[in-house]
């Protein structure tokens, strides 16, 4: 019950904070932060209690799991189930919305109700994407993100906001609607070989199917979660978006909707699709690795101060690509340290460039400079968001990208070479963002106000969550750690049942075995 | 004719007997209150006669309608959607100087001829009851004859339907010759009767003909090009009838013609049929993409979704029939909330049509613009609304049949069509600057109590469409193809 709870209680938390905006405004904005504290809350006791801090570890795969009819005629259910992975990304879902609404407080003044009515609506999809065990109700959710979205961003955005957004929604439902088609599909595939008729994912996992058959539906998935991410050469809807998008949006947007992309690849695709996926796992690292130095490149070049920082996402991101892919298990922890450092670094970067705005009315970065010495607290933080996005050692994004690139060396040494040139880039394009904004000689006209209390423990806490995952991420890849393994073991099995028989070179039972694979930090955090 | 005949008749007397009362009534007393009071009472009653009715079905009512569980379910439909219709009309008459009570005359003898439909099994008695439709409509749609874009509508609706009517009477004609027959099932499946002279000629002519006086009605490509006119110049209770009750009762004709009795495995047919579809479904979205007026938009995003039906029809086979049955329901709980908000926003002055009229609509009618917005998403088919459910139950169809490369148009032409659906809820976002508004209009009781039904319609079928489900099971697709 507790995980209808997380779904439903965020969708009453959305209506709640709508009908308190029309008793008065700032009231929607406490009621939104009571429902993500009490959210949060609630996850760290669900963490503390399953994953062997406290007491026994769960036995079985899923901490909690649940399920109720739902279209009996076709086999869909309510069926959730809360497992590591999908843990840390609740988590991160409630802790960055709260951080988004935080974000919001001066920013937004207009319609304030319905502002956080979509953003907790939003907040709520994306934990039913993370908790859905049956197919059609992943896409439930899946689809249930983007009008919240589109209004977040066609209604309070900046000046092309209705651009922006459309170009999102438009992309982001060309790919759903692959992922519609593939659905259905695996679904016939399974029930009419089995008789069962069903969606769910734990009946389809290991369903039997022509190779050929097995790829083009895996395309469809690989469509859809690849427009989210999202990966190279279909990216172009990011940049607008997160750079149109109110502050809140942008968080949700880079911290949380490319992560469901991300969480995509490893919970579905992967697991579903072994043998097509390690077919296209070549493929798809290269895209990673054209992501990262791609998306660095552009970031380099951009004017726009939200622009530069969607540009990262797009090199953050290739990493989890390149780390799904490479699929040992030292990849895949490091592609979910990734998912939560990232979401925190870029957050908070976000969060800076809309604090810019409200300040300077622009996002040009020509028209900054110097403002370290009018805001040096901001500047400060400004620097250490930045520090850790270039992947500075003892900060989380470190940890995340040192595994990525451990995991994929053991696959291939050519993407692991290549994308570690992304190193260098981030560190090009972080410290020009450094400069470009905070060093140099102040401009500007009449006085800015620096941080005020309220951003100002918002920044600490973000940064003092990347030291925490940058020093000891240790809790963090226990607790993914069985779940990760779960999608290897189901990755490898279903393999060798779909019958392919080559035992293959890299991908996803590559060599190591997963206890080894865990070398840098032994069970006592020891490195 | 047996007593359990007139109980399977039922529905249809209860609503020849409401036209007569309300022809009855007109002539004593005028008031659109009673007149309006009196066919949703009609309405009503035939909708629970329908459940009397289903008690004797399937029944054979001589060699001309069967009514079965699927008459039943698609009477069902017609009927919710005729009171709906009914409802909306009230509030939009109400604002008009004009005599209103004869509309609702109108209204019931096109929805005796949309329900005998879906019942028919003979060609006389399908053209008999498509007529009483049609020809009920030409009034419905020039009903305002003061406006020039309803008197033009309405003619150049006369015309075409008469065309097509021509052509459907000339196609069964030939077909008689071919098999010696006008019963629709025995067409095919019996071989032919006495008296056929048995020339496929003649067949494949006459089922062509039968085809295009069909896809006339239902608008798909290259039948289409009345709709768009006809939708803006029909007052806009008028249009949802004409996209619900008259495209659902003829597609409903065409399920039973095509999918129980087989009719698509003759060779061509299909063939044509699935051109019609594809073709259909991306002209209809990529014409509405052009449009700035939301009534002619609506008009071409309904040629697209009838090419989705067809998908649903042509993927053959019982789940075929639950596809369709599904798609339409929610197709029609959508396009009716979707005129009935156009019907409540408009005043006295004209219809309220144009995208830039709908500029700060969420700000201005919150609820008007909640309702159009749902309607907009569920024709998208995006999930918590019954467009979603219609959509993934014909992707089912179509996959499970594999007419992949239709369910890929589907796909593609469906991503083709967002953007026109987007651009009409951002207009409603967006701030009301100095540009045109709409007139401050109270909407009826009636009218809002009709959207509001509606709106949870889109959102039930969306959410939990199992019992729904349950009903088109025991009904609509639990008639067998022969």
């Amino acid at each position: 019950m507790i995980l209808f709870f997380l779904v439903l209680w965020l969708l009453l938390g959305a209506f709640l904070a709508w009908g308190a905006g029309r008793v008065r405004p700032d009231l929607s904005r406490w009621v939104s932060i009571f429902f993500l504290a009490v959210q949060t809350i609630v996850l760290i006791v669900l963490w503390v209690e399953n994953s062997g801090m406290a007491g026994p570890l769960p036995q079985g795969r899923w901490w909690v799991e649940a399920s109720q009819p739902w279209i009996s005629q076709l086999g869909a259910s309510f069926h959730f189930g809360l497992d590591g992975l999908s843990l840390v990304l609740c988590l991160l879902t409630s802790a960055l919305g709260i951080f988004s609404v935080a974000a919001s407080w001066k920013g937004i003044q207009e319609r304030i109700g319905f502002f956080h009515f979509n953003v907790l609506w939003v907040l709520a999809a994306l934990t039913g994407i993370f908790l859905a065990l049956d197919l059609l109700l992943f896409y439930f959710f899946w689809e249930l993100i983007l009008i919240p979205l589109y209004l977040l961003i066609g209604i309070w955005g900046h000046e092309n906001r209705s651009y922006a957004a459309l170009k999102f929604f438009i992309f982001t439902q060309a790919g759903g609607l692959f992922l519609l088609l593939s659905t259905v599909g695996l679904y016939l595939v399974h029930g009419n070989g089995t008789g069962v008729y069903t969606f769910d994912y734990l009946q389809l996992l290991g369903t039997a199917m022509p190779v050929q058959t097995a790829f083009w539906l895996m395309l469809g998935f690989g469509l859809a979660f690849a427009v989210k991410l999202p990966v190279v050469p279909i990216h172009s809807w990011l940049p607008d978006a997160h750079a149109e998008a109110p502050t809140a949006g942008s968080v949700i947007l880079a911290g949380l909707v490319l992560k469901a992309g991300a969480y995509g690849f490893l919970r579905f695709l992967i697991p579903l699709f072994p043998g097509p996926a390690h077919t296209i796992a070549p493929l798809a690292m290269a895209l990673g690795v054209v992501g990262i130095l791609y998306g660095a490149i552009l970031a380099f070049a951009q004017t726009d101060l939200k622009r530069m920082i969607a540009y990262t996402s797009v090199s953050h991101m290739g990493f989890v690509l390149l780390g799904a892919f490479a699929g040992n298990a030292f990849a895949l922890q490091g592609a979910v340290v990734i998912i939560l450092s990232h979401g925190l670094s870029t957050g908070a970067l976000f969060i800076m460039a809309g604090g810019l705005q409200d300040r300077l009315h622009t996002r040009d970065l020509s028209k900054m400079g110097g403002l370290w010495s009018v805001m040096p607290k901001m500047g400060g933080f400004g620097l250490f968001f930045a520090l850790a996005s270039l992947g500075l050692p003892g900060l989380g994004n470190f940890v995340g990208e040192l595994l990525v690139l451990l995991g994929t060396y053991q696959v291939s040494v050519v993407a692991a070479v290549f994308a570690t040139l992304g190193f260098i880039a981030a560190m090009v394009y972080s410290l020009w963002l450094v400069q470009r904004v905070f060093t140099g000689k102040y401009t500007g006209d009449g006085k800015v106000a620096d941080l005020d209390g309220r951003e100002f423990v918002l920044f600490a806490v973000q940064a003092l969550a990347l030291i925490v995952l940058g020093l000891y991420p240790q809790p963090i890849l226990n607790t993914v750690r069985p779940a990760l393994a779960n999608i290897q073991s189901d990755a490898s099995i279903s393999l060798q049942q779909s019958g392919s028989a080559s035992v293959p070179d890299l991908g996803f039972i590559a060599r190591d075995n997963v206890d080894a694979a865990v070398l840098p930090f032994d069970a006592e955090g020891r490195p | 004719m047996t007593p359990a005949d007139f109980t399977a008749l039922l529905p249809y007397l209860i609503l020849a007997g409401s036209a007569v009362a309300v022809l009855l009534s007109i002539t004593v007393v005028r008031s659109h209150r009673l007149t309006a009071g009196l066919t949703l009472a009609g309405l009503a009653l035939a909708l629970a006669a329908l459940l009397v009715a289903a008690s004797v079905a399937p029944r054979a009512v001589t060699t001309l309608v069967e009514v079965d569980g699927f008459t039943i379910f698609f009477d069902g439909l017609l009927l919710a959607a005729a009171f709906a219709t009914a409802g909306l009309s009230y509030g939009y008459l109400e604002r008009r100087r004009i005599r209103r009570e004869e509309f609702y005359l109108l209204l019931l003898t096109a929805t005796l001829g949309g329900c005998v439909l879906p019942a028919s099994v003979h060609f006389a008695s399908l053209f008999l009851s498509l007529e009483l439709l049609t020809v009920s409509l030409y009034g419905m749609i020039a009903y305002l004859r003061t406006e020039p874009d309803g008197v033009e509508a309405g003619i150049k609706y006369l015309i075409l339907a008469a065309v097509s009517s021509a052509f459907l009477l000339f196609g069964a004609a030939l077909i008689y010759a071919d098999r010696g027959t006008l019963m629709l099932g025995r067409i095919l499946l019996m071989g032919s009767a006495p008296g056929g002279v048995q020339h496929p000629v003649l067949m494949a002519a006459g089922l062509g003909m039968v085809l295009v006086g069909i896809g006339f009605k239902l608008a798909v490509v290259p039948f289409h090009m009345w709709v768009p006119d006809i939708y803006q110049g029909a007052p806009a209770p008028v249009a949802a009838f004409l996209a619900t009750v008259s495209k659902g009762a003829v597609f409903a004709v065409l399920i039973r013609f095509f999918s129980l009795y087989a009719v698509a495995s003759v060779p061509g047919v299909y063939t044509a049929l699935a051109v019609i579809a594809a073709v259909s479904m991306f002209a209809g979205n990529w014409l509405a993409l052009l449009q700035t007026n939301v009534k002619r938009l609506l008009a071409y995003s309904s040629i697209a979704h009838f090419g989705y039906l067809l998908v649903a029809l042509l993927a053959a086979g019982a789940n075929s029939v639950t596809a369709a049955a599904v798609y339409l329901a929610a197709y029609f709980v959508t396009i009716l909330a979707a005129f009935g908000v156009i019907a409540a926003v408009s005043g006295s002055g004209g219809e309220v049509q144009e995208l830039e009229e709908y500029r700060g609509l969420f700000w201005r009618r919150p609820g008007a613009a909640f309702v159009l917005t749902a309607a907009l998403i569920s024709l998208i088919g995006i999930p918590l609304t019954a467009g979603f459910i219609g959509k993934a139950y014909i992707l089912l169809a179509g996959v499970g049949s594999a007419v992949w490369l239709l369910a890929l148009v589907l796909v593609v032409s469906s991503a083709i069509g967002l953007y026109y659906y987007l651009r009409v809820i951002l207009k409603m976002t967006q701030q009301l600057e100095a540009g045109p508004g709409l007139p401050a209009v109270a909407v009826s009781r009636l009218a809002s109590i009709v959207l509001a039904v509606l709106a949870l319609g889109i959102l039930w079928l969306g959410v939990y469409p199992a019992p729904f489900l349950e009903i088109i099971q025991r009904t609509a697709s639990s008639v067998l193809p022969f």
